[in-house]
């Protein structure tokens, strides 16, 4: 069984087309992975998906790196 | 104040479509005759009383997209792209202009629209919608179903910072952006222009919604000649999908870097019949203004036409009206050739107009008329020498492309060779 933080890495390499190596947690969707924002609103969607979360767009607004979302997603989600 | 002195060339061209994934194959199979029907794969037609379509075959994306790129862009754009960097290419040119040596970027613009636009995408995201909810609808679906879309991204791609908009006239699409951008050029806006049209309809809600008007053929046990313009036995059109683009520029401008020039834009005619949301005028009189307007800017007569590549759908009344149109501008007994190609193509909505463009360009350099297939059965009321089945050597100077949309719009673009 994967860890939270290797599925929410796997679904951003997806999602945004990069390589793995650079999916760290310091990394910014926006500067780092090339993200804009309908990228975003997927991502979002996509962890929501996977996750059986909801994530608000006032929380999500504050997700800019995937250690961020990494956390929100260990704090928030039904399977934890 | 514009300079309406201005010549226009046509550079580069590229192509999708059911009978070849470039120009050069699309014009080859005009001229052989070869016909892109079959039956449609894309969906299961078990209740679907038309279950023919022209698709295109061997698609592949991957040498013009990343995967995420690809996702972004709904089939039609695709389309549209992968036209416009063949049209680049065989212009010499690079797919991102932004690499061009020597070119103002500000003077180069993109008229590359759709008829029906981002359809998929709209049909598969509203199931989402219905079945999931509001919240689970994709960001993406507003930028990938609007039909400007296709220019948008080519600017994107090419860095093209000029005139960039997207005329939608249903069937006539392609026909009125390259028209309009001649005349973008002409009046001094752009140096050069990437015009054309892209469709991809092979959906369940095109195919039924089409069918349910009763416009195309239900020839489902013989596709091969399903789609036979000004036969007798027509009963529709065959829906069929693709892309064109041409890249149009100002003569000065293509010597300069030493292009290689196709043809020339001579003339563009537009008009609407102001009379019903499907059928044509009757007379054809709206079709004959635009032939019409189209000779006066290029200042030609009818019987400087040599070849008229007719919109020619294979609906019984398209044929039917288009006949007394052309009648009516060129004489009961017109001297040029004519043709419908879409017994090879199908018809492909938007992009027909562009498809259609190439063969007229083609005749042109190889003064050869592609053939009305098809014909077996001669019909009274559309006695026209359509050039049936066997392609036609002929000197052809100039050439005459007609498409006619839902709506009652009319576009007519005139092709010359190019004389110094």
């Amino acid at each position: 069984m994967s860890t939270i933080a290797e599925r929410v890495k796997e679904i951003i390499v997806d999602q945004l087309q990069v390589p793995a190596e650079q999916v760290t947690p310091e990394a910014k969707f926006i500067e780092d992975l090339g993200a804009d924002s309908l990228d975003q609103v997927e991502l979002v969607m996509a962890l929501e998906e996977e996750f059986g979360a909801d994530i608000p767009d006032d929380a999500a607004e504050k997700l800019t790196t995937v250690g961020e979302a990494i956390k929100y997603i260990e704090d928030n989600s039904a399977d934890k | 104040m514009a300079n309406f002195e201005r010549r226009v060339v046509v550079t580069g061209m590229g192509a999708l479509s059911c009978v070849g994934n470039s120009a050069p194959e699309l014009w080859a199979a005009m001229v052989a005759g070869k016909c892109g029907i079959g039956n449609i794969t894309r969906f299961d037609t078990t209740n679907f009383k038309v279950k023919i379509a022209g698709e295109i075959k061997n698609y592949e994306f991957e040498s013009h997209f990343s995967v995420k790129e690809a996702r972004r862009l709904d089939l039609f754009c695709q389309y549209a792209m992968i036209a416009a960097d063949e049209a680049l290419e065989s212009g010499n040119l690079p797919r991102n202009l932004r690499e061009a040596s020597g070119l103002d970027l500000d003077r180069v613009g993109v008229l590359v629209s759709s008829g029906i636009g981002g359809l998929k995408v709209l049909c598969e995201q509203h199931q989402v919608m219905l079945e999931r909810g509001p919240d689970r609808l994709s960001p993406l679906v507003i930028p990938m179903l609007i039909s400007d879309i296709a220019s948008g991204n080519i600017s994107i791609r090419t860095g093209a910072g000029g005139p960039n908009y997207g005329i939608v006239t249903a069937c006539s699409t392609a026909t009125h952006s390259i028209g309009e951008a001649f005349w973008c050029i002409k009046r001094d806006d752009a140096d050069m222009m990437l015009a054309g049209g892209a469709e991809a309809p092979i959906l369940p809600i095109a195919i039924a919604g089409f069918s349910q008007m009763h416009a195309l053929s239900s020839r489902n046990d013989d596709p091969l000649h399903a789609s036979r313009p000004f036969d007798r036995d027509r009963d529709g059109f065959v829906m069929s999908e693709g892309a064109g683009v041409l890249v149009l520029e100002e003569l000065e401008h293509a010597k300069r870097r030493g292009a290689a020039i196709l043809a020339e834009v001579v003339g563009f005619g537009a008009s609407g019949d102001g009379y019903h949301i499907t059928s044509p005028a009757p007379d054809g009189s709206g079709a004959a203004r635009a032939m019409r307007m189209a000779l006066r800017h290029a200042n030609l007569k009818p019987e400087d036409i040599d070849y008229i590549n007719a919109h020619g759908t294979s609906t019984g009344l398209n044929d039917k009206f288009e006949t007394l149109a052309i009648k009516s501008v060129f004489g009961e007994h017109p001297q040029c050739a004519i043709s419908s190609t879409k017994g090879t193509t199908g018809h492909a909505l938007g992009a027909a107009g562009a498809l259609e463009s190439i063969a007229c360009i083609q005749a042109i350099r190889t003064s050869t008329v592609p053939p009305t297939i098809n014909y077996t059965t001669p019909d009274p009321e559309c006695d026209l020498d359509i050039t049936p089945n066997v392609a036609k050597k002929r000197e052809i100077r100039t050439a005459l492309n007609c498409n006619l949309g839902f709506g009652g719009h009319n576009g007519v673009v005139i092709f010359r060779r190019y004389e110094a």
